[in-house]
């Protein structure tokens, strides 16, 4: 663990892997160390934001190097299904790429269990990490100019869904009618850090 | 008497209305917004007497005009600017009554970028988020102020504090100095990057918004070229994409970013580093942690 201060306004928490990240995120999240006003988890570290008027940074560093998280916790925030039209403009591609054909695609990203992991690119966007490696895959080496709300994606390690339409680079293997992002929902975002995710295809 | 309202006759380049944003939601990919110099923000509201954080509009580089319906308090801080109501001019950084059915008009500032109207009462649009401010990045919040717009007007029972006119530092016109702390990333770049950093000026490009201000300066030298995973973000961080000009990121900054942050400049600089205009030069020097 290296602890990197980003001046009175953040401590940056750098992890060997994202399992850590999640496990350290899941022990201070419920009770973070007075003056922490925000985490933000990513995919090797978890960034702790500071109010600078009211953080001891020392004191926060200690705390943070004295916990002891449980190696593979995650945070407990529930399990979401996700009906998928799989009519993406990428899956024949993702099938060639992984060797998986179509119908093999579509069976992986629905039999193994997804955990959001992260946001960050966009309100309600969570990064998904699933339980296998057989669908990692290369974001698109030309982004798109214009990818839907609800479009269901693979880039790198990750799956994820377009909360609203937006330019994005990630392989679309599908829709979905749910919407990730709703500001009449509290909290408005589903796919929060932690949330396990159910990929269902849908006809 | 109807409710009391601003009505929106000209923005300017940009007006929003602002407060302390929303902090504690980057789970939600949201990041906190807000004026993008809160110690102006909180100047102004209170020489109106409200309380710092209440929501304001935050007015780029002049421009706003309003129609008050049923008269209201104000107050101006941050970027001086020439301020008349019904064509009569008034003193900046003053409280000013606006009497019903008057127009308040803000010219272009002498100095700085980013001027800050309280009104006695506060902005009252509808929150979201537990917030009135606008995030121009993910679109969270109520709209860029347009003309036409009605702004309805809140009340207070705090006491006026009886101060007529405030003393205040005027943004400057020269280079603005700010204080940094190097890292968090500073080992992704050579130590000549560092010093060059901290040797130079940096210009303020035309490409500066509330997400963050680019700057044109020697390039910052990188001293590992791998991809750095995106990772969280804070107000102040000075981000270095591969032309090695750095990003100084302000109230609407991701919550993420994927390229390394050098160094971070100091909290209480920031609403002086949100004050710089384009064409303007920064300098940074070191913070003693």
């Amino acid at each position: 663990m290296r602890v990197l201060p980003c001046a009175d306004s953040g401590l940056l928490v750098e992890l060997a892997d994202l399992d850590e990240v999640l496990a350290l995120y899941a022990e201070l999240v419920d009770d973070p160390p007075a003056g922490v006003v925000d985490l933000v988890p990513a995919a090797r570290t978890l960034l702790l934001r500071l109010d600078p008027s009211g953080a001891d940074a020392a004191e926060i560093e200690r705390a943070v190097r004295e916990a002891r998280p449980t190696r593979g916790a995650r945070p407990e925030v529930g399990e979401v299904e996700i009906p998928v039209v799989y009519d993406g403009a990428d899956l024949q591609e993702v099938g060639e790429l992984t060797g998986l054909g179509e119908r093999g695609v579509v069976e992986a990203h629905t039999s193994q269990e997804w955990t959001v992991a992260f946001g960050g690119f966009a309100p309600g966007f969570g990064y998904l990490v699933g339980s296998d490696e057989r669908l990692h895959v290369p974001r698109r080496s030309t982004p798109r100019t214009r990818v839907p709300a609800g479009a269901v994606g693979l880039a790198g390690e990750f799956a994820g869904v377009y909360p609203r339409e937006s330019p994005g680079g990630w392989q679309l293997l599908g829709h979905t009618p749910v919407k990730t992002w709703d500001l009449d929902r509290d909290p408005p975002a589903l796919l929060l850090p932690g949330v396990r995710v159910r990929f269902v295809e849908a006809t | 008497m109807s409710t009391r309202a601003l009505e929106v006759v000209a923005t300017g380049p940009l007006a929003t209305v602002q407060d302390l944003g929303r902090p504690g939601l980057a789970a939600l990919g949201v990041g906190r917004s807000g004026a993008a110099d809160t110690d102006s923000m909180a100047l102004a509201n209170r020489l109106v007497g409200n309380t710092p954080g209440t929501s304001c509009v935050e007015v780029t580089f002049g421009g706003l005009e309003v129609r008050v319906h049923g008269g209201v308090t104000v107050a101006v801080a941050g970027a001086p600017c020439p301020m008349a109501v019904d064509g009569r001019e008034v003193a900046p950084y003053a409280v000013v009554w606006v009497p019903d059915g008057a127009t308040l008009r803000l010219g272009a500032p002498t100095s700085g970028l980013r001027s800050y109207l309280a009104v006695r009462g506060g902005i009252d649009v509808t929150p979201v988020l537990d917030s009135r401010s606008t995030d121009t990045l993910s679109g969270v919040g109520p709209p860029p102020l347009e003309p036409g717009h009605r702004l309805r007007i809140g009340r207070t029972r705090r006491p006026l504090p009886g101060v007529d006119l405030a003393p205040v530092r005027v943004p400057d016109n020269g280079d603005i100095w700010l204080r940094v702390a190097c890292g968090p990333r500073d080992d992704w770049f050579t130590e000549a990057a560092y010093d060059a950093l901290l040797g130079s000026s940096y210009e303020v490009t035309a490409e500066s918004n509330r997400v963050g201000m680019r700057l044109a300066g020697p390039a910052l030298e990188r001293a590992r070229d791998d991809e750095l995973p995106s990772e969280g973000m804070v107000p102040g961080a000075l981000q270095v994409p591969p032309s090695g000009q750095p990003t100084l990121f302000l109230a609407d900054h991701p919550v993420t970013g994927g390229y390394p942050v050098i160094a971070v400049v100091v909290r209480a600089d920031l609403g002086l580093a949100a004050q710089a205009r384009p064409g303007q030069h920064v300098r940074f020097r070191s913070s003693p942690r």
